[in-house]
C-alpha cells in the first residue's frame, strides 16, 4: 500500500511540474496556487487536494468541447462532498495502468476517449476516487480532533465535528490526510443524495474558452521551437518519388527540408514561413498503389456490391417471405465521404531532448499514440510523456487507431537528426485532402407488406470500407466483420418480419475513420426514411407507425417516441404549409427520438425547429446535455445540407476548405427544444447520440411537405 | 520594419511583409488568444480589431497595418465586452472553445454598432464566425443578453 502510494505520488508529482507549464487553461490564479502546493493530497491517480482548499481532477477523456472535465469532476466532487467552486480539472497525461477506459475493454488497457463512453465508464470509478478521498479526509479529521469518524460530517468542502464544534477546510487537513491508509472499496451515495449530480453546475473551462486564455496544442511554445508543416501526396497512397527544395530554403525562416514517410517535412522559425516554404517545393509523386478511381466510378462498384447481396452480418427467418409480399418498396441511398472539420486542425509538439520525449497536443489516444512514438524513436515507452491538453474539436478526427498524427510528429522530430521542440501543423487544407474520412456508403432496402399493411420482411445491404481493419483496434474485430459499418442497420429494435442485414466490404488506400456517431451516421438515416416511406405506403402515421412495431419491453425506445411527439405537438406530417417528420435512433446506449419542422422556401429546405427527446440514464449534467443534443442538431444539419468530399477522377480530393466544404452558419441553426427524459439507470454518453436522428428527421419532413424522396447526402447536391 | 501598436503596446517588427497579422500575433508576440481555422476568411476565428473594426487576421498582411491599432481578445476593454463575456459566461456557451475568441470579438463589435440587434442583424454581424460544435443557439442567447444588461 505504501509503496504504491510512492509510485502514484511520485508519478503525479512528475506529471504537475509538467502540466504546470502548461496550464493556464483554467486560470493564472490556479496555476500560482498549484505552484506553491509543492506536494498536493493525491490519494489516487485522479485527485490532488492543495492546501490552499482546490481540488484539482485529472480527467482521463480528451476535453474537446463535449464536458468530461465538467461531467467527471461532477462526479468527484458529489462524493467528495466539495464546493462546486473548489473544483478545477486538468488532462491526464499517457499512463493506461492508471487512465484506461474500461468501457475499451481490460483484457488490454486502452487510454482513450470515443465511443461517447466518457461519462459511462468513470461514472462509479471517479465516483469511488471522491469517496476514497473523502474518507481520508474525514479519518485525518478524527484523529486530529480526537473525535469518533462516525460524527463527523462533511458539506460544500468544508469537515465538521458539531459536539466540538471542529470544522476545517479540506487544504488544511490535505498533508495529514495523505499519511492515512487508502480504502479499497469506500461506499458511495445512495442517488437521492446527490446534491451535484443531475444539477447544472457551471463548465470549468467556460471562463478560459471565453477570454482567449485556454491553451490549445497550437498555443504551445517551446524554447527553439521550430514550426513545421508536412506537403502529403495529392492522391491516396502516393509515395514520393523525387523532391527539390532549393526554393523552399531560400525562403527567409525556412531552416530545413526533411522526407518523412508521410511525405515532405518544412521546418521553419514560424507558421507563415513554413507555409510559404512548403508552397516553395517541387515535389514528384508516385502514383502506382494510388487510388485513381473517381467518387462516381466508386459508387457504380459499391452499388454492384450491394446488388450482390454482401455477407449476411444478421438474419433472424428467411428473407424469401418477401416474394409473397402484396407490396415491396426499394431503395439504393447513397452517402459521400466526410471530413470531421475540427475547427483547430490537427496540430502536436513534441521535444526530444536526451533520449527522452515530451508531447502536448489534444490526444485522443493516448496510449496508442504513446506506442507509436516510443517505437518511431526507439525509446522505452517511459521515456515518453504524452501531455493531453484542451482540444479544439474533434468529432472521431483526433481518434486515430494509425496514431498516423503522433507518428508524423515523431518522424519530424528523428528527421531532424537532433534534440529540440517541433510544433506540426495541418492547415484546413490538409485537413479537408487528408483523409480518414467517414466511409462513403451506399444501402440497398427492401421491405415487404402484407395486404393489410404490416411488414413481412426488411433486408438491408451495406457496403463501405472498414474503420478497424488494418489499424491496431482490428485485434477487437476478433475475426469478425466491422460492426462500426453497419451498426444501426443491424440490432434494430423494431419488429420488422423476416430480417437479413448484408455488408459488402470495400477496399481503397483512402483512409477512414469514425466520425461523430460512427455507422449511425449513415445506417440512422437510411434506415429511418426508409421505414418512414414504408409506414406511409402502409398508410400509417410516423409516430404511431413506429410505436406499433416496437415490442412490449422497448420502455425506453417509447419513452423517447412519445415524449418528442408530446413536445412537438405531433398531428401528423403537414401542419400549416410546414412539413414534419420524426427519426428515432439509438447509439451508443443513448435513446434520441427528434422531430424536424420544416419550410420550403423556393425549393430549399430551410429547417425551423428542432424538438429532442433524449434518455442517456441518468443525467450528470442536464446542461451539458441539452448542449450536446443543440450542437448535435446542429452538426448533422450543416452536413446534411452542404457536405461532401468527393475524388476527382484520377483520385484528387475536389474540396479544399470552407467554401467548397461549408460550414452551418449562425443563420441557419434552427430553435432546439431538448426533453431529458428521468431515469435511473447508470448514465450513457452524449457527444454522439444527438446526431443520427437529425437528418432522417429533416428528409421525412422535406419528403412529407414536397414529396421529394432524398435518397442522396448533402440536400445541396441534388437539389442544385 | 512595420510599425504599429497592439493592445495600446507599440510593436515594430522587421518581418516578411506578406507575414498575415495572425501568424505575427501568434507567432511572434504570444498573443494565443486569437486563432487559426482556415487561413482564408472563411471561419473568423482569427477576428481583431483593426482602428476599431473587426478584421480577419489571417489575410491581413502585416505591411497593411503599418500605423494601426490592432486589439485583440487580450486587450478588449469597455461595456460591450464585459457584457458580451458575462452572457457567455451565464449560459456557458462554449464547447471546445477554438472559436469562441473571433465570436466574442464579432458579438462585441455586433453591439458596439447596435446596441440591441434584432435576429436578423445577429445573422449579419456573426454569418462569417463558424462553431463547427454549433453553439449557435447559445451565441444568439448571450448576444440577446448582453444587449439587454447594456440597456440597463
Amino acid at each position: 500500500m505504501t509503496a504504491m502510494q510512492t509510485t502514484r505520488r511520485g508519478f503525479l508529482a512528475g506529471g504537475a511540474g509538467l502540466m504546470l507549464a502548461m496550464t493556464l487553461p483554467l486560470g493564472k490564479a490556479r496555476a500560482q496556487a498549484a505552484a506553491a502546493a509543492a506536494e498536493p493530497f493525491a490519494p489516487n491517480a485522479f485527485i490532488r487536494i492543495a492546501p490552499d482548499d482546490t481540488v484539482t481532477v485529472m480527467i482521463k477523456h480528451l476535453e474537446m468541447g463535449q464536458g468530461p472535465y465538467t461531467g467527471l469532476s461532477t462526479l468527484v466532487a458529489e462524493e467528495l462532498d466539495a464546493d462546486w467552486a473548489q473544483m478545477r480539472a486538468e488532462g491526464a497525461p499517457a499512463n493506461a495502468a492508471e487512465y484506461y477506459n474500461s468501457a475499451f475493454g481490460t483484457a488490454l488497457l486502452i487510454q482513450g476517449t470515443g465511443g461517447s463512453t466518457a461519462i459511462a465508464n468513470s461514472y462509479m470509478q471517479m465516483r469511488k476516487a471522491g469517496a476514497a478521498a473523502r474518507a481520508m479526509l474525514v479519518a485525518a479529521a478524527a484523529e486530529e480532533w480526537g473525535v469518533p469518524a462516525e460524527e463527523i460530517t462533511v458539506k460544500a468542502g468544508v469537515v465538521a465535528h458539531e459536539a466540538s464544534g471542529k470544522s476545517s477546510g479540506f487544504g488544511a487537513l490535505s498533508q495529514a490526510a495523505a499519511g492515512q491508509p487508502v480504502p479499497e472499496d469506500p461506499p458511495v451515495k445512495d442517488a437521492k443524495d446527490f446534491v451535484l449530480i443531475g444539477t447544472d453546475v457551471p463548465k470549468l473551462d467556460t471562463v478560459a474558452k471565453t477570454t482567449g486564455k485556454a491553451v490549445f496544442t497550437l498555443d504551445v511554445f517551446r524554447d527553439g521551437m521550430l514550426t513545421v508543416v508536412v506537403a502529403h501526396p495529392p492522391k491516396f497512397g502516393a509515395t514520393v518519388a523525387s523532391f527539390d527544395d532549393k526554393a523552399a530554403l531560400e525562403v527567409s525562416g525556412v531552416e530545413m527540408v526533411r522526407q518523412i514517410p508521410s511525405g515532405i517535412a518544412v521546418y521553419a522559425t514560424n507558421t507563415y514561413a513554413a507555409m510559404k516554404g512548403r508552397d516553395a517545393l517541387t515535389v514528384e509523386w508516385d502514383d502506382v498503389n494510388a487510388e485513381t478511381r473517381g467518387t462516381a466510378e466508386l459508387f457504380e462498384e459499391y452499388s454492384k456490391a450491394v446488388a450482390a447481396g454482401g455477407v449476411t452480418v444478421e438474419e433472424n427467418d428467411d428473407i424469401a417471405v418477401l416474394e409473397d409480399a402484396a407490396q415491396i418498396l426499394e431503395a439504393e441511398y447513397q452517402f459521400p465521404y466526410l471530413a470531421h472539420a475540427p475547427l483547430e486542425p490537427l496540430d502536436a509538439v513534441i521535444e526530444v531532448k536526451e533520449g527522452k520525449a515530451d508531447m502536448w497536443y489534444g490526444c485522443q489516444f493516448p496510449t496508442v499514440d504513446r506506442g507509436t512514438v516510443a517505437q518511431v524513436l526507439g525509446l522505452p515507452l517511459e521515456d515518453v510523456t504524452i501531455n493531453v491538453i484542451l482540444a479544439g474539436g474533434s468529432f472521431g478526427r483526433r481518434a486515430q487507431g494509425s496514431a498516423h498524427l503522433a507518428a508524423e510528429a515523431a518522424e519530424i522530430a528523428k528527421a531532424s537528426g537532433r534534440d529540440g521542440a517541433f510544433k506540426l501543423v495541418w492547415t484546413r487544407e490538409d485537413d479537408l485532402k487528408g483523409g480518414y474520412y467517414r466511409p462513403m456508403t451506399v444501402h440497398k432496402l427492401r421491405a415487404g407488406l402484407d395486404v393489410d399493411g404490416n411488414i413481412i420482411g426488411w433486408e438491408n445491404v451495406v457496403a463501405n470500407q472498414s474503420i478497424m481493419t488494418g489499424t491496431p483496434m482490428e485485434a477487437m474485430l476478433q475475426g469478425g466483420p466491422d460492426a462500426t459499418s453497419f451498426e444501426g442497420s443491424s440490432g434494430l429494435p423494431y419488429n420488422l418480419g423476416a430480417k437479413r442485414i448484408g455488408w459488402a466490404k470495400m477496399e481503397s488506400p483512402v483512409s477512414v475513420l469514425w466520425w461523430r456517431s460512427v455507422g449511425h451516421t449513415h445506417t440512422g438515416y437510411a434506415v429511418e426514411t426508409f421505414l418512414d416511406e414504408v409506414l406511409v405506403a402502409a398508410g400509417k402515421d410516423p409516430v404511431q407507425g413506429r410505436l406499433d412495431l416496437l415490442p412490449a419491453d422497448a420502455v425506453r425506445e417509447r419513452g423517447v417516441i412519445e415524449k418528442v411527439a408530446e413536445i412537438s405537438g405531433w398531428t401528423g406530417s403537414t401542419r400549416d404549409g410546414k412539413g414534419y417528420g420524426i427519426a428515432y435512433v439509438k447509439s451508443f446506449g443513448t435513446y434520441v427520438a427528434e422531430v424536424v419542422e420544416i419550410e420550403n422556401r423556393d425549393g430549399v429546405p430551410h429547417i425551423t425547429k428542432v424538438w429532442c427527446a433524449v434518455d442517456c440514464g441518468i443525467p450528470v449534467n442536464p446542461n451539458v446535455i441539452r448542449a450536446q443534443m443543440e450542437g448535435g442538431v446542429g452538426f448533422a444539419l450543416g452536413t446534411a445540407l452542404h457536405d461532401r468530399i468527393t475524388l476527382a477522377p484520377g483520385g484528387e480530393v475536389e474540396q479544399s476548405n470552407f467554401h467548397d466544404y461549408p460550414m452551418l452558419r449562425i443563420s441557419e441553426m434552427p430553435e432546439v427544444e431538448v426533453a431529458i427524459i428521468q431515469s435511473d439507470a447508470d448514465p450513457t454518453g452524449v457527444g454522439e447520440p444527438g446526431v443520427p436522428p437529425l437528418a432522417p428527421a429533416m428528409a421525412n419532413a422535406w419528403r412529407a411537405l414536397t414529396g421529394t424522396k432524398q435518397y442522396q447526402l448533402p440536400f445541396s447536391g441534388a437539389i442544385s | 520594419m512595420t510599425s504599429f501598436t497592439v493592445n495600446g503596446r507599440d510593436v515594430d517588427l522587421d518581418i516578411d511583409p506578406d507575414t498575415p497579422l495572425l501568424w505575427v500575433l501568434r507567432d511572434e508576440l504570444r498573443l494565443t488568444g486569437t486563432k487559426f481555422g482556415c487561413g482564408v476568411a472563411q471561419c473568423g476565428a482569427c477576428t481583431v480589431m483593426l482602428d476599431g473594426m473587426p478584421r480577419r487576421s489571417c489575410v491581413t498582411p502585416i505591411s497593411m497595418v503599418e500605423g494601426s491599432e490592432v486589439t485583440t481578445i487580450e486587450g478588449m476593454e469597455g461595456p460591450e465586452i464585459t457584457a458580451v463575456q458575462t452572457a457567455w459566461e451565464a449560459i456557458d456557451v462554449p464547447q471546445c472553445g477554438w472559436c469562441q475568441s473571433g465570436q466574442v470579438m464579432s458579438a462585441t463589435a455586433l453591439l458596439q454598432q447596435i446596441p440591441s440587434p434584432t435576429d436578423e442583424d445577429i445573422n449579419n454581424a456573426m454569418a462569417g464566425n463558424v462553431c463547427r460544435c454549433a453553439t449557435y443557439v447559445r451565441i444568439r442567447q448571450a448576444i440577446h443578453d448582453a444587449a439587454k444588461t447594456l440597456e440597463g
